[in-house]
């Protein structure tokens, strides 16, 4: 006797949503299909979803064209180098100084690129708000509150002249400080560890904000998700924070 | 006197049909271009800039190195959008160069298509802000360079540029979005007005005219 087809169906439903869920979602623009170690990795959340504080087309083009294109010319400069292409990016960007000359450069650009982009990625697609706990003491400790810590990070972050990166860096003792660092350079080049940060290249909100960077700096707070960088600061302490 | 923000020579709408919008042009030219004016302006008490010439400024706080960064950043921004703005037109773009520019182009770069595709590889690796040049080096010959955020070959020391391009993001990501090898194309193919940088190779480049 042929199962009931209500039956069927909602084994069938069951299954596939188990599927939908077990694999990672890659949101956007389809990664470039893999030719090194290093993959985009997909969006933790939609596109839209950290409306209306970044828009879903500037979400795309920036993970789906902008950190797509780091990795794919990550994965090129270390094609001929396999010893480069075995260790992790954090590694590779720590020790910079003793990587072959020739793709240091290279390097330097994607690999903090694909870092920094992973890093961003991972601390928004929140409501921002306020951290809590052994972070939100630390923010009042090292960075004088959340309100000094917001001021200082959007007066770096404007200040910035050209491409670039504000961050938080935190050490393996919990102190933070504030960072900022020209193009896709990134405290990891300095063997520091990075809590969060904001890119400020013209790509991360031209098409919302066009010239007022200072507008989409203060916006960004809206998006913060203080669970994951509380997470990220756990890790640091813990000393298995990457990128 | 004081540094002002010139006219564009062109309507803000006239680069639309050529791949520059006029929402990219009154952003570009009515904020980016005038903030940096309004910042250099700022800075001419405190850094004692009072009756020099903007030229003058952009080689003295190039050759001060880190200290004049805060000073090159605004005075080299604003010569190099002046330049921008003279180097494009409606009527701009083609194959058909005026002679001098032409010959010297053949002589100096192995003609038109070499120097086109040395000058967007420079604007494609400029990693970050920055812009692309053809100058006239200190050996009198046309050499094609590339410069970060608002440096320039003045304040490189490098030589007289006759033609720039902006690859800063805002240059071209209305237009273009993430693509800065088609806005490169579009720039030389569409909107370099040759006839002005035949004169400013023929006049010794350009004199913006402004001072402190
Ligand atoms: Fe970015
Ligand atoms: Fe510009």
């Amino acid at each position: 006797m042929p199962m009931p087809m209500s039956r069927r169906t909602a084994l069938f439903g069951g299954a596939a949503l188990a599927a939908v869920f077990a694999t990672p979602r890659a949101w956007g623009q389809a990664a470039p299909p893999p030719s090194g170690p290093f993959t985009l990795p997909a969006l933790p959340y939609a596109p839209n979803a950290n409306e209306p504080h970044i828009d879903a087309q500037t979400m795309e083009i920036h993970h789906g064209r902008h950190h797509a294109a780091y990795v794919a010319n990550l994965n090129a400069a270390v094609k001929d180098h396999s010893q480069v292409a075995a260790m992790p990016i954090e590694q590779i960007l720590a020790k910079l100084g003793e990587m072959p000359e020739a793709i240091r450069t290279a390097l330097r650009n994607n690999g903090g690129g694909h870092a920094n982009h992973t890093m961003f990625w991972g601390v928004m697609g929140g409501k921002g708000g306020t951290p809590s706990g052994e972070l939100a003491e630390a923010v009042t400790r090292d960075l004088g509150g959340l309100d000094k810590l917001k001021a200082d990070f959007n007066g770096a972050g404007a200040r910035v002249f050209g491409s670039g990166w504000v961050f938080v860096t935190v050490d393996r003792a919990g102190k933070l400080a504030l960072a900022s660092r020209p193009n896709q350079d990134t405290p990891l080049m300095d063997g520091g560890r990075v809590l969060f940060g904001n890119d400020v290249w013209e790509h991360a909100y031209y098409l919302k904000y066009q010239n007022r960077r200072p507008a989409y700096l203060e916006a960004w707070w809206n998006v913060v998700d203080w669970e994951k960088v509380a997470t990220r600061y756990a890790a640091a302490k813990a000393g298995t924070l990457t990128v | 006197m004081a540094f002002s923000l010139p006219a564009l020579p062109y309507d803000t709408s006239a680069l639309a049909a050529q791949g520059m919008c006029q929402e990219t042009l009154e952003l570009h030219h009515g904020k980016h271009h005038n903030a940096y004016v309004t910042a250099l302006n700022g800075l001419i008490e405190s850094k004692g800039l009072a009756g020099k010439s903007l030229e003058q400024i952009v080689a003295e706080a190039g050759k001060a190195g880190a200290d004049g960064a805060p000073v090159l950043n605004q005075a080299g921004q604003h010569w190099n959008h002046i330049l921008f703005w003279q180097v494009m037109s409606p009527k701009g773009g083609g194959d058909k160069l005026p002679g001098t520019l032409a010959a010297k182009i053949d002589q100096d770069l192995g003609g038109l298509a070499q120097f086109k595709e040395a000058f967007k590889q420079a604007g494609v690796t400029q990693f970050g802000s920055g812009w692309a040049w053809l100058i006239v080096g200190a050996d009198g010959k046309l050499k094609v360079t590339k410069t970060p955020n608002g440096a320039n070959p003045i304040s490189t020391g490098e030589g007289t540029p006759i033609l720039g391009v902006d690859v800063w993001e805002h240059a071209y990501y209305l237009d273009f979005r993430n693509v800065r090898p088609n806005y490169l194309d579009n720039f030389l193919n569409k909107l370099v007005d040759w006839e002005v940088v035949e004169t400013l190779l023929k006049n010794g480049g350009l004199k913006s005219g402004q001072s402190a």
